[in-house]
């Protein structure tokens, strides 16, 4: 059997012990659900530090005796002190972004479709698999552990810019809290390469017969990318890391400029330039934002043409966009830099090759849109995630095209527009999708579905609540109000802006609140949902083909051979309006 | 051609391709296959230290004179050292491959001797550059980025010297215990080679240039 005969002794009936089965698990679905659950815990850090932040720019220097009391150092006496507001806003960018989208997307999703939908009995390498997992858990551990460490959590933003970052002494979290910061995202990189590894070997060896790259579903297709988007871009922030780490601890100043001075002390530090850092962070930092979109972008395809009983419309071009996408991300950071002093033939460069993406971009959202078109929409709330992930693209990147304009982005640079446009295309809008994948693979990771009342509930109360929250941002963006900032009131020309963010709050509050009715149906419908059938969704792909959930190693007996492509919705010459993927072809007609 | 015909031959052009599934489409095993993507990622994080070493000496005022600074003569055995221990070690891979394990053994421990003796001189140049002042943040030559980008950028590349030593080690003493495999040899050669080439670049760009 050669590649394919490494897992064939997995199928041999195992008596595991439950640390075995459910802690120290090999298998791929297990440390899938582990990234889910783990990356859930996270989510809920990271959104009460968002309703924190909300509370504070709604009522400035309000006290909150019951708040005083929950965090009594960071916000002694119920008013929130200002380094607690900027470490709130640093930590909630970090954990968002790697410990919940990228863990989820990547890590849960990669871990737990990928095997399942190319029919392989597991991924490649299932140990580096679970040290995949156990790595990220330990990130996750050095991230949190940044809330109690003498000085809290980091000041300096998600994107830790130097020489802030590289300097302890620029206030009370860049000390220990930084270092913390650095180390749990050297694990996560780690963490990360592990994935990669497995997730790029398993797709193109592991792949069962008949299931050619172009008969991949688009999900796995989105994950590749993904996966070598993170091969290339996180070995750089590891660099970066190393570096940062040097400045900090060990007195070199690649990062610091001479003649600084921090609390009226020159630093000793000379030479070096932070323009350095943040070329290395955003060479990295711009496809992580694709590193997220990418499998997103292949969850809704999927899920989009399973509810519209219609194949994906264009395939091929959905396969060539997603491929251009990650191409251009790595030769777009700049447009993060347009206001450092530039040089501008280099701004209109990085301009031009950021508006160039728009246009994969867009031909995905055709495909989508023609995916609907006509289509008689079965609305579950899968589906209407996924409709409303389509929707927040659409009006995130639009956005998008101003703010690649490097003239246009001089004037909006660090306002309130640039925060609401990267929560609606690289947060909401990947949130979105993950919710949908939840709803939709539920019943094969747990063997139960969710409820759709619920579901549905949970989809219009964060539609709503998103639109009222980031719509408003982008206009008091538009009016100057600044990204980071304690007290926007303390500056004339923000006063007015206070009911609107008074607004925002509110609306972030329910927003925050509707996400309850999301938990509380997972965990519901985890014990006493109802039973899932093998394939409830009536849908194509090779998950569907095994038992709900399926054993270890996959399939009962031989894997399927793949004989037609995933989206055979309402194919001609079959009885059904769906074909698995495993489904044998018609018959040709005998004789001629 | 009826439909179902072109469905049919469609299914048998898939099942023969190399790409149809069911079999490698680079006839590498996944080990093999991980090993170079591992190398891919690797590179990038020498790329990132490479490229800040660069930033670093284009906005310094003045880089000092490397050639007066280094004995151009020690690097150059350190390099010739290292590259032959590369040939060395794809003799051990053909040596696996034509299955003479005694063979291949004798290689392994060839290239892991070539790995120490370049360790022993990168760590005899650590010592003597920083017995003349060479420190992190600082040295007596000029700007404090020179002595920093060598201790990190050699440093680093000696971390991995470090590790494929102890790789060849444990893939010679398993070879020689008669636990191995041609293409256990052949992805740790790799590995051997890859830190073989990040020298090259490292000796060319802040050795020379």
């Amino acid at each position: 059997m050669g590649a394919l005969g490494t897992h064939e002794s997995i199928t041999a009936d195992h008596k595991l012990g439950f640390f075995r089965r459910y802690i120290f698990s090999l298998d791929h679905k297990v440390i899938g659900v582990q990234y889910i659950l783990t990356a859930m815990v996270m989510a809920i850090v990271g959104g009460l530090l968002s309703m924190l932040i909300r509370l504070q720019l709604a009522w400035p220097s309000h006290q909150w005796p019951w708040l005083g009391q929950v965090i009594p150092t960071g916000m002694e006496g119920g008013v929130m002190k200002p380094e607690f507001y900027l470490s709130l806003v640093t930590m909630h960018g970090t954990i968002m972004v790697f410990f919940l989208l990228t863990a989820v997307l990547a890590g849960g999703f990669g871990n737990f479709i990928i095997p399942l939908q190319i029919g392989a009995r597991d991924m490649a390498f299932p140990f580096l698999n679970a040290l995949s997992y156990w790595t990220f858990f330990l990130s996750c551990l050095a991230i949190l552990s940044a809330f109690f460490v003498v000085g809290g959590a980091p000041l300096g933003g998600w994107t830790a810019y130097a020489p802030l970052s590289a300097l302890p002494q620029t206030g009370p979290g860049q000390g220990m809290g930084m270092t913390m910061w650095i180390v749990a995202i050297g694990l996560f990189v780690f963490s990360s390469l592990f994935g990669a590894l497995n997730y790029i070997t398993t797709i193109l060896n592991l792949r069962t017969k008949g299931m050619s790259m172009m008969r991949l579903p688009l999900t796995t297709w989105s994950l590749l990318i993904t996966a070598i988007l993170g091969l290339l871009a996180f070995p750089v922030l590891l660099g970066a890391a190393i570096l940062l780490f040097f400045d900090r601890s060990g007195g070199t100043s690649f990062f610091i400029p001479g003649g600084l001075t921090v609390g009226e002390k020159l630093v000793s530090h000379a030479g070096g330039h932070p323009l350095l850092w943040q070329h290395l962070f955003w060479f990295f930092g711009h496809p992580e934002v694709y590193i997220v979109i990418l499998p997103a972008m292949g969850i809704v395809s999927d899920i989009l043409s399973t509810f519209s009983r219609k194949p994906i419309f264009s395939y091929k071009t959905m396969v060539l966009s997603m491929s251009s996408i990650g191409v251009l991300s790595f030769i777009v950071w700049g447009h993060h830099m347009f206001v450092s002093g530039m040089n501008p033939l280099l701004g209109s460069a990085f301009a031009l090759t950021t508006l160039a993406i728009a246009v994969p971009s867009a031909i995905k959202t055709f495909n989508w849109l023609f995916t609907l078109w006509g289509a008689r929409i079965r609305f579950t709330a899968a589906m209407l995630f996924s409709i409303g992930f389509v929707s927040l693209f659409v009006s995130g990147g639009l956005s998008g095209i101003f703010l690649g304009n490097s003239a246009v982005d001089i004037h909006l640079h660090d306002t309130y527009f640039v925060v609401a446009h990267f929560h609606l295309i690289m947060a909401v809008a990947p949130v979105f999708a993950m919710f949908a994948g939840l709803y939709y693979w539920f019943p094969k990771m747990f063997g139960r579905m969710m409820n759709e009342t619920l579901g549905k509930l949970h989809f219009w109360g964060s539609l709503i609540g998103v639109y009222c929250v980031f719509f408003t941002m982008h206009v008091i963006g538009m009016a100057g109000h600044i990204r980071r900032t304690y007290d926007p009131y303390q500056y004339e020309f923000l006063k007015h802006l206070q009911p609107a963010n008074i607004f925002i709050t509110k609306a972030a509050f329910i927003l925050g609140a509707v996400q309850l009715l999301f938990l509380i149906n997972f965990w519901w419908s985890l014990f006493k949902g109802k039973k899932a059938t093998d394939n409830p969704w009536r849908a194509n792909s090779l998950e569907w083909t095994t038992s709900t959930p399926p054993p270890h190693g996959n399939w009962e007996g031989e894997i399927p051979t793949v004989c037609r492509w995933p989206y055979d919705y309402s194919a001609p010459g079959v009885k059904e309006d769906f074909a698995l993927q495993s489904e044998p072809l018609p018959a040709a007609p005998s004789g001629k | 051609m009826s439909h179902s015909e072109a469905l049919a031959a469609e299914q048998d052009r898939v099942l023969a391709s190399a790409w149809g599934g069911g079999k490698s489409p680079f006839a590498a095993n996944w080990g093999k296959l991980m090993m170079w993507l591992f190398l891919i990622s690797d590179a990038l994080t020498f790329v990132a230290l490479i490229a800040a070493y660069g930033f670093m000496r284009y906005v310094s005022p003045r880089w000092p004179a490397q050639a007066e600074i280094f004995d151009m003569r020690l690097i150059g055995f350190m390099t010739f050292t290292l590259i032959s221990s590369s040939a060395v070690m794809a003799m051990a891979v053909g040596a696996a491959r034509t299955h003479n394990p005694k063979l291949a053994v004798r290689f392994l421990f060839l290239t892991i001797l070539g790995g120490l003796i370049f360790l022993g001189c990168q760590a005899y140049e650590w010592s003597h550059f920083i017995g003349e002042g060479a420190r992190l943040w600082s040295n007596p030559w000029g700007v404090p980025q020179f002595s920093a980008c060598f201790f990190v950028m050699t440093g680093f590349h000696g971390f991995h010297v470090t590790t494929g030593v102890i790789f060849l080690l444990v893939v010679a003493l398993r070879a020689a215990a008669g636990r191995y495999s041609d293409e256990g040899v052949e992805i740790a050669g790799l590995y051997w080679h890859f830190i073989d080439v990040v020298w090259v670049f490292i000796f060319a760009l802040f050795y020379l240039l």
